[in-house]
């Protein structure tokens, strides 16, 4: 079985893996790092959505075999230590989770505007930015809320999100 | 308020597992030496099974068995059951035909199971599921519930001939048709109510697990009501007696209803670990929900409403015709009847109400209750033909909704239920001055200025929650009783756990009932813990849906808090040498009247336990109490939703420019949580209007099998809400709650769908108004009017 | 997904020696189109020859006359660059439309384009600007590219390596989306060149990306969207399905075909 090297969360592993193995496989299921989740089958709810190499990626539409020397953040990393990242405290803050389930890929990827569009994000563009993340309970409002809050915090000389990748 | 008391907007204390990636769904929980387990499923809508062979599936590698519907038979595990009679106008019983996990002679929907491979891993379970060769004789097949009871259809169960599971009825036929005799207008209206797919974002899980040293199982599964799937799984289908069969439902991701339902890859996954002596891990592909997971509304329905010169409503006449689906799941059968037709006098003072509701099977996955369950159907009933009515007597809607709202309580309607308690004229003013209706008309002139159409729409919603008293839906059917239990565990240091039967699945439980007990006993939310989801923790309880957790199983918390309350006095009393009569509990504090003499929480705690301060005679140690709260009636929670809408002519696309939510659910333990539920109802509501519709075509195959064809709500598809309240408080629970969960998914297909029409100018838009389904309408719109 | 072989060359010429080596090989840029199907079963490869391991494949070069885009170059790259922005705004607002932000962080102009989906974008940008394609074996023009549904003209060991797209005039683009999916329902690409009009569709066409003539013929004479208010494409050989008849669809290009004139820049 081939195996990859890819450093999760600031730790690296060598894993093997048959050349099938998507990189939410190796994550949920070799690393045991179950905060990634799946919700479809079809690569459009973002339930998956990770960092690699500092750009959001769902990682159910990649093998682990193409993440080979890569860097990955997943919802796990995201946390300095028990400080919180100002966007995971802006998703609370702003009750912008229900069941929790869309919610590590729904911050993943509002991380990943923030690094994208800056930190002064309207309500518009956020939601057109959501376009690839599905959520069934809040309805958005507070999604929305949460991450121009957590945009703003970000800026505030909050941990850069990728500093842990 | 304390911070942390009732009303206070507290964030919510599991939030920190959900946001640092550490939640405990049930696909994330791994057993040692599981196998995995992949279903072999029907391509056919209907057919007979005429052999399963697995020969070539068994052989293959990692593959450590496949079972059929013939091994489940042999083994006598028992068929899946719906769990409320129903009984036809003729008085005979509805006919339910028998619902095997794993079909052995015939398969009556795409993705019925007709057998399932357990091996090492998903991949190999996956690719052996391929070699199993299933010989079918294949059936025409029906799917429209309006022609599942025509003539010549296919018979779907043996049980129930021209597929009619029953035709029931409610009300008083004379009276209404006398009202429709005498009636100065009758406004009538053809509603498809659309089949949607509930889509809770984690897909339905099941862990099996058997312990041969105890012979008992345990599973671990995505449910909102794990203690019913028990019984169920236990009572029905045999698996295993109920004190040795362990149910826990551990972090679940949504449930929308779709997870009450016992399903047969639960059952499966029991027998299987028992044979194979194996943990079974089965984890649904979301295409494998899209077949599998009961399926809400898909009502047909002629409604009419009568009024007479003064525009008072005289008269409601319903016929529905209501799929069930292939099977009748766990309580499919209350949805289209108890659930449906009990609130078809919305909020107004209706003298005449007759409904008929034929259920019918099809080859469809089955229906059952999703969030609002019947109460949808029957607010987009009332609300569609109110509105009609008002354009075709030329008068405001809100105006005509008002001279007809029940204004004095309690009101019996004709349809069994007593409202309460409710101001309907509140929230609808409070949301006309909200949304700035006066002014609408400015906003329409400036929306065709640039070539678009806009409309504003209404919904004047009630719903009935908080279900309900056992005695009274016993008598109606039900074949469980619907109260909650709790448990209040104190321990000696002052902490509290408390057990509960209601389940969250994002509901906030942890935090709501957290400032329940903070807020009465005086303690630290922090010190407050609930416990729920595990048939060994929590003795019974009757789970999650119809918006009951609050009135019902906080109630259940209140009355176990009570006891606890008057024991701690008389622990209190010891201590200080007073009788317990004389002792006052306030934030926190034991006091003797009258005196400035008190013990704190943490002290009177601590005695119960060590009990040196009174003998056993005197009292018992400990500190732990139980209750079982049955409510008095149902709750009535209602309000007024104002959509306004801007539709692109050319291209058909709906813009919702304004909502207005105000809702009077009485009293609110957090209103954080409040209005994220009314948020979220409100977005799966838009969705029915807007986006989603299950669809199968004629030869029964979901044609919207997946997100690629099935339409969920996304952030832009969605504004962001104006949601208020008002308040009069529930007069039948202690703490005056009516429940909040379900109204935002009740009130607003209605609103929305009245906005659209409004402003294409005519009546004829079915749901989804996809941008296809509003140019075409805008199209006969525009022709009218140019007329 | 079933299993395959996974190779990872480190050039052109490897990847097509491995495309030689086995009959049931698949190229994979950024999969996110043949990662789910694979996962769906609904493609099943004997190898994936995963191209992410070729340097030189992406990249953007611009000139006064031309933007030549490297065939792994991912949407965000195209959206994000200030040349394709200052020469060819249509393009990257095309770039910036696709899919969902993860799915631009991923995919790529040569895996959509090779793929030819009847739905995507990129087709409609290179059928509408008359781009051409260069592939390690030669040249094609979009115009004999686009063979059908999921159809090219690429050969069984043959690999994109750019896309050229000839600076028009003006270009725009504009996208009706599906409800569902998300793809285009309807997608038209218009631009003015030198050697006149040009109006792409995508999302329509039960044949995949086709070109609107009459459009062209009024737009050569006249780039405006008065210009072609009056041309109504037939719904003959249009898609029709859950989301929209043929008649919608045939309706919509009108519209957008006159937005997008509008739009253009």
């Amino acid at each position: 079985m081939p195996n990859v090297t890819i450093t999760v969360n600031g730790k690296s592993h060598t894993v093997d893996v048959a050349p099938e193995t998507l990189l939410v496989e190796l994550l949920r299921e070799k690393l045991r790092l179950t905060g990634t989740h799946v919700g479809c089958d079809t690569s459009q709810c973002g339930a998956c959505v990770v960092h690699v190499d500092g750009a959001a990626v769902k990682s159910c539409t990649m093998l682990a075999m193409t993440a080979d020397g890569a860097k990955v953040t997943t919802i796990e990393g995201l946390a300095n230590g028990s400080a919180l990242h100002p966007m995971q405290e802006a998703f609370r803050e702003h009750h912008g989770l229900q069941c929790g389930f869309c919610t590590p890929g729904m911050i993943m990827s509002a991380v990943d505007i923030v690094n994208r569009k800056g930190s002064e994000l309207d309500e518009h563009t956020i939601r057109e930015e959501l376009e690839g993340n599905i959520c069934r309970c809040t309805g958005y409002h507070n999604i929305v809320k949460a991450v121009a809050a957590g945009a703003k915090a970000m800026k505030g000389g909050a941990k850069p999100a990728r500093a842990a990748e | 308020m304390s911070a942390t008391g009732i009303g206070a907007a507290v964030r919510r204390k599991e939030d920190q597992r959900f946001i640092t990636g550490s939640g405990n769904y049930t696909s994330d929980i791994t057993r040692p030496g599981e196998v995995r387990a992949y279903f072999v499923r029907s391509p056919h809508a209907h057919a007979t099974i005429k052999k399963v062979n697995t020969k070539a599936a068994e052989k293959m590698p990692g593959v450590v068995a496949v079972l059929t519907g013939a091994d489940l038979a042999n083994d006598k595990i028992g068929g899946l059951i719906c769990g409320w009679a129903i009984t036809s106008k003729d008085g005979t019983p509805m006919k339910m035909g028998a619902h095997p996990a794993v079909a052995a002679d015939k398969v009556r929907c795409v993705g019925d199971a007709v057998a399932v491979v357990l091996a090492e891993t998903l991949r190999q379970a996956r690719d052996a599921a391929e070699a199993v060769e299933v010989d079918y004789g294949v059936l025409p097949s029906v799917v429209d519930p309006a022609k599942a009871a025509a003539k010549g259809a296919p018979q779907i169960h043996d049980v129930a001939p021209n597929n009619m599971i029953y035709d029931w009825h409610l009300g008083d036929k004379a009276a209404t048709d006398a009202a429709f005799a005498s009636a100065k207008h009758v406004t009538k209206l053809d509603i498809i109510n659309n089949r949607l797919v509930p889509n809770a974002m984690e897909p339905r899980a099941a862990i099996a697990e058997y312990d041969q040293g105890n012979d008992a199982l345990t599973l671990w599964n995505t449910s909102q009501n794990p203690h019913v799937a028990r019984l169920v799984i236990s009572a029905f289908v045999g698996m295993a007696p109920e004190h040795k069969l362990r149910v826990i439902a551990p972090d679940v991701g949504g449930g929308f209803g779709s997870k009450i339902f016992i399903y047969p890859e639960e059952v499966v996954a029991l027998w299987a670990a028992r044979r194979v002596k194996r943990p079974v891990k089965w984890v649904s592909d979301r295409s494998e929900a899209f077949l599998t997971d009961a399926h809400g509304r898909d009502h047909v329905t002629k409604a009419e409403l009568a009024l007479d010169a003064n525009h008072k409503i005289t008269g409601l006449r319903v016929h529905t015709i209501a799929n069930i689906g292939a099977y009748m799941s766990t309580f499919s059968s209350s949805v289209p009847t108890y659930l449906y037709a009990t609130l078809l006098s919305g909020q107004y003072a209706i003298p005449a109400i007759y409904a008929e509701v034929d259920a019918v099977y099809t080859n469809t996955a089955p229906v059952d209750a999703y969030r609002g369950a019947g109460r949808p159907e029957a607010t987009f009933v009332v609300e569609r033909l109110v509105e009609v009515a008002a354009r075709e007597l030329g008068v405001d809607p809100a105006e005509l909704r008002r001279k007809n709202f029940v204004k004095s309580f309690p009101h019996q309607t004709p349809v069994i239920m007593a409202y309460d308690a409710g101001d309907y004229d509140a929230s609808l003013t409070k949301a006309m001055n909200m949304i700035d209706y006066k002014n609408f008309g400015q906003r329409k002139a400036a929306s065709e200025k640039n070539g678009k159409l806009r409309g504003i729409g209404f919904s004047t919603y009630i719903e009935a929650c908080g279900i309900a008293p056992s005695q009274a839906v016993g008598s109606l059917g039900a074949g469980v009783g619907l109260w909650e239990s709790a448990e209040v565990r104190v321990n000696p240091t002052g902490s509290v756990e408390i057990l509960t039967g209601s389940h969250s699945h994002g509901q906030g439980h942890e935090t709501t009932f957290a400032q329940l007990v903070s807020d009465r006993l005086g303690v630290p939310i922090e010190t407050v813990s609930i416990v729920h989801g595990d048939t060994d923790k929590v003795q019974f309880g009757m789970g999650t849906y119809g918006s009951r957790s609050g009135a019902v199983g906080m109630s259940a918390i209140v009355k176990a808090l009570d006891k606890i309350e008057a024991k701690a006095k008389k622990v209190a009393g010891y201590m200080m040498e007073a009788s317990g009569d004389d002792i006052e509990f306030k934030d926190g504090k034991f006091t003797v009247k009258g005196t400035d003499k008190s013990v704190g929480w943490g002290d009177v705690t601590l005695n119960a336990y060590i009990a040196h301060k009174f003998t056993g005679g005197q009292l018992e140690p400990g500190l732990k109490e139980g209750a079982f709260y049955d409510p008095t009636n149902f709750t009535f929670p209602a309000g007024c939703h104002i959509a306004e809408v801007e539709i692109d002519p050319e291209t058909g696309k709906t813009t919702i420019a304004n909502w207005v939510a105000v809702d009077d659910f009485g009293n609110i333990i957090n209103p954080m949580i409040v209005e994220g539920q009314v948020h979220g109802g409100i977005a799966q509501g838009v969705g029915q209007a807007l986006l989603e519709g299950a669809h199968y075509n004629s030869d029964g195959q979901l044609v919207t099998g997946s997100f690629m064809d099935y339409a969920m709500p996304r952030a832009a598809d969605l504004p962001s809400f104006k949601v208020d309240t008002t308040l009069t408080p529930c007069p039948s629970n202690p703490l005056g709650i009516k429940g909040c969960g379900e109204a935002g998914a009740i009130a607003s297909p209605a609103a929305l769908i009245n906005a659209i029409t409004n402003a294409v100018g005519h009546e004829n838009v079915p749901m989804p108004a996809t941008p296809s389904t509003v140019w075409k309408a805008a199209q006969g719109g525009m022709k009218k009017a140019a007329e | 997904m079933y299993a395959f072989t996974y190779e990872r060359p480190k050039n052109v010429d490897d990847a097509v020696k491995l495309l030689k080596k086995a009959d049931d090989a698949k190229l994979l840029a950024g999969g996110q189109t043949l990662l789910p199907a694979m996962k769906l079963r609904l493609a099943s490869p004997g190898t994936i020859v995963d191209l992410s391991g070729i340097k030189g494949l992406s990249g953007i070069k611009a000139s006064s006359k031309a933007v030549v885009i490297g065939a792994l170059t991912k949407h965000v790259e195209v959206m994000n660059s200030a040349e394709v922005q200052k020469s060819l705004p249509a393009l990257a607002h095309l770039a910036s439309v696709i899919g969902d932000p993860a799915v631009r962080n991923r995919g790529t102009i040569g895996g959509s384009l090779a793929n030819n989906d009847p739905s995507a974008d990129y087709p409609a940008a290179a059928l509408g600007l008359g781009a051409t394609i260069k592939t390690n074996k030669r040249e094609i023009e979009a115009d004999k590219f686009f063979k059908g549904l999921f159809e090219t003209a690429l050969g069984a060991d043959e690999i994109i390596e750019s896309v050229s797209f000839p600076v028009p005039e003006k270009a725009g683009y504009e996208k009706f989306r599906n409800p569902a999916s998300r793809f285009a329902l309807v997608g038209v690409f218009v631009s003015k060149g030198k050697d006149g009009a040009r109006v792409a569709v995508t999302g329509a066409g039960e044949s995949g990306v086709f070109r609107v003539k009459e459009m062209e013929a009024a737009l050569g004479k006249d780039f405006s969207a008065k210009a072609i208010e009056g041309i109504k494409v037939p719904a003959k050989g249009m898609i029709a399905d859950l989301h929209g008849t043929a008649e919608y669809r045939a309706h919509l290009i009108g519209v957008l075909a006159r937005r997008a004139v509008a739009a253009a820049k």
